[in-house]
């Protein structure tokens, strides 16, 4: 079954001292971090995230006053060799689906590439059609 | 019909006023402010204001006694606008100035032929003060129309007898080709556009010093601090005088510096200068900074009592080397209301807050910083998120974008916008502090 899994998209200041709070809060709510990544202009950042409980995060987050969105993103597991995620990316590209941004970590031996595209479902119509494996929130259950 | 100059050798322009002594200045403040207070009472605004404070124009019989005519303000003209406050009937108006009123209701200041006249004399004085003679040929690089600025100078010039250039402002490589042209020894600019003047000068390789006949710049109508202002001079190669004017008073011309350059000499033959406590409304001491507050002594079509400029500056002094007494005050050291002067622009916080409010994205909190960059003056305006709406980049900087159109729309400055996540900027008990001036020039 192909599915999209639930990011936290978080609006923070480019100021030292910001990521602390965020950070902080997910410690409070014993919410662990999966993967995450900071996007940053000269004077914001967005720092995107999975976590283990995304909508919970998303309550805590927003009760505390913090600018942070639920965003859909696709997360392809992908063999941890050489050449694996170029694939990947071939068979979107050649389907006319644009990345917005991506990033990559490993997850119990195997790569997997968080996306969010500008073609969500043609995206998951390739995945499946290439026999991609597409993770669910379930996969990153701890 | 022909205008009379002194010797082009005499330092006066007007050397009878000029020259008085302070007993002198006083005794025909007292004469003249008496026959102003008279003549308001043409006007339908003070004569009830004067019957209000429970005061009649008999009762002005010192200098002191000024201190028992109520103050006039800038929101007295808005709510006269646009004839309510004038003294003599319309038809006896040859010109109007107007302010922008972007701040909702314009201000309109009426002038009679005799008004105009005089504005042009003290411009006129000014000009001959800091050294200049019908045979220099004065080029005016400020705004025209409603700006006083325009006409102010252009009548002042003419009035002393210079061939006067009205260039008006913008189009620097005309401005350039006008001075080398017609041989330009006088400039009257904002700082900054002297210094943009400067910079396209270079690019074209042309050096102020070796192909201009420049000598003298007047600026004003924008804070600059003296630093700049010995920047200015070092890169043009002359000397620049400060000059303060405002379109209440008539324009400029109201005090500019002499040869000294050591403050502004205020013209006390046309105003009664006043330096209050904002907050108490009491005089200070002579070097003490307060509000500026001004009596018009010679208008005809509208004289406005004790008129609080908003400015704060300082008395420096009532004697001067270049041998006028008249009050001289310190360069503008800013404001007592919030009003900000960017680059010759008068512009109010409201203004920002009201094209912030239209955007949905948009939190209520907002900060506008001011500062100065090498010699430009430079406005960011921080403005919080109400929701995160995207996560996606561009949707943000196209925002950015967005909002930063619709602030040169109102303010005609391009102002740097950053967006910041809500919570972000200080929120402040009671009032909120909404602008912070961190331009060179006040410190």
């Amino acid at each position: 079954m192909t599915t999209t899994i639930k990011q936290l998209s978080i609006f923070i200041e480019n100021k030292s001292g910001t990521l602390i709070k965020v950070l902080d809060l997910f410690s409070k709510a014993k919410i662990q971090i999966i993967a995450s990544t900071i996007a940053d202009t000269q004077d914001y950042g967005i720092y995107r995230v999975l976590c283990s409980a995304p909508c919970e995060a998303f309550t805590i987050l927003k009760e505390n006053g913090i600018n942070v969105q639920l965003t859909d993103v696709l997360a392809i597991a992908i063999e941890n060799e050489p050449g694996k995620a170029a694939i990947a990316i071939n068979a979107l590209s050649e389907a006319g689906v644009n990345i917005l941004y991506m990033y990559s970590f490993l997850w119990q031996g195997r790569g997997v590439l968080v996306m969010r595209t500008d073609k969500s479902e043609k995206a998951m119509e390739v995945i499946a059609e290439k026999d991609m494996n597409l993770l669910s929130e379930n996969d990153f259950k701890i | 019909m022909s205008n009379i100059f002194p010797n082009d050798n005499c330092p006066f322009f007007n050397e009878k006023m000029e020259t008085m002594t302070r007993a002198e200045i006083e005794t025909l403040q007292l004469k003249r402010l008496q026959a102003t207070v008279r003549h308001c009472m043409n006007s339908s605004f003070y004569k009830k204001r004067f019957q209000e404070a429970g005061i009649a124009p008999e009762d002005i019989k010192s200098l002191d006694d000024l201190k028992r005519i109520p103050f006039t303000t800038k929101q007295d003209l808005r709510d006269t606008y646009p004839f309510g406050m004038a003294s003599v009937p319309l038809r006896e108006c040859t010109r109007l100035h107007s302010s922008s009123g972007t701040t909702g209701t314009p201000t309109v200041i009426l002038h009679t032929q005799k008004d105009l006249e005089e504005w042009a004399a003290q411009v006129a004085r000014n000009l001959w003060m800091v050294g200049l003679r019908p045979d220099d040929v004065f080029q005016n690089s400020s705004g025209y129309g409603m700006f006083t600025g325009g006409l102010g100078f252009q009548y002042g010039a003419e009035r002393m007898g210079m061939l006067t250039v009205p260039a008006a402002a913008g189009n620097s490589v005309r401005q350039i080709k006008f001075i080398t042209d017609f041989g330009t020894t006088a400039l009257h600019a904002v700082p900054s556009y002297v210094t943009r003047l400067y910079e396209v000068m270079r690019s074209m390789d042309i050096d102020p010093r070796r192909d201009t006949k420049l000598k003298v710049l007047a600026i004003g109508a924008e804070p600059h601090s003296e630093e700049q202002r010995r920047r200015i001079e070092e890169m043009m190669g002359v000397k620049a005088y400060n000059s303060f004017g405002m379109s209440e008073m008539c324009g400029p011309g109201v005090g500019f510096e002499c040869q000294e350059q050591n403050g502004l000499h205020f013209w006390e033959d046309y105003y009664i200068v006043e330096i209050v406590n904002p907050e108490t409304l009491e005089p200070v001491p002579d070097g003490e900074i307060g509000e500026l507050v001004l009596t018009s002594l010679c208008r005809e079509a509208m004289p406005l009592l004790r008129y609080r400029t908003r400015d704060l500056t300082r008395v420096l002094g009532r004697s001067c080397p270049c041998g006028r007494n008249h009050v001289r005050l310190d360069r503008m050291r800013g404001r007592s209301d919030d009003m900000m002067v960017l680059r010759g622009v008068n512009i109010f916080p409201i203004q920002i807050e009201k094209i912030l409010m239209t955007f949905t994205e948009l939190a209520s909190n907002y900060l506008i910083t001011l500062t100065t960059d090498k010699e430009n003056d430079n406005m960011t305006v921080e403005v919080e998120l109400e929701e995160l709406f995207t996560d996606d980049f561009h949707r943000l900087q196209e925002l950015t974008k967005r909002i930063q159109r619709a602030l040169k729309d109102e303010i005609l400055l391009t102002p740097v916008v950053k967006l910041l996540p809500k919570g972000t900027l200080p929120v402040s008990e009671g009032k909120a502090v909404r602008v912070v001036d961190k331009r060179t020039v006040y410190q």
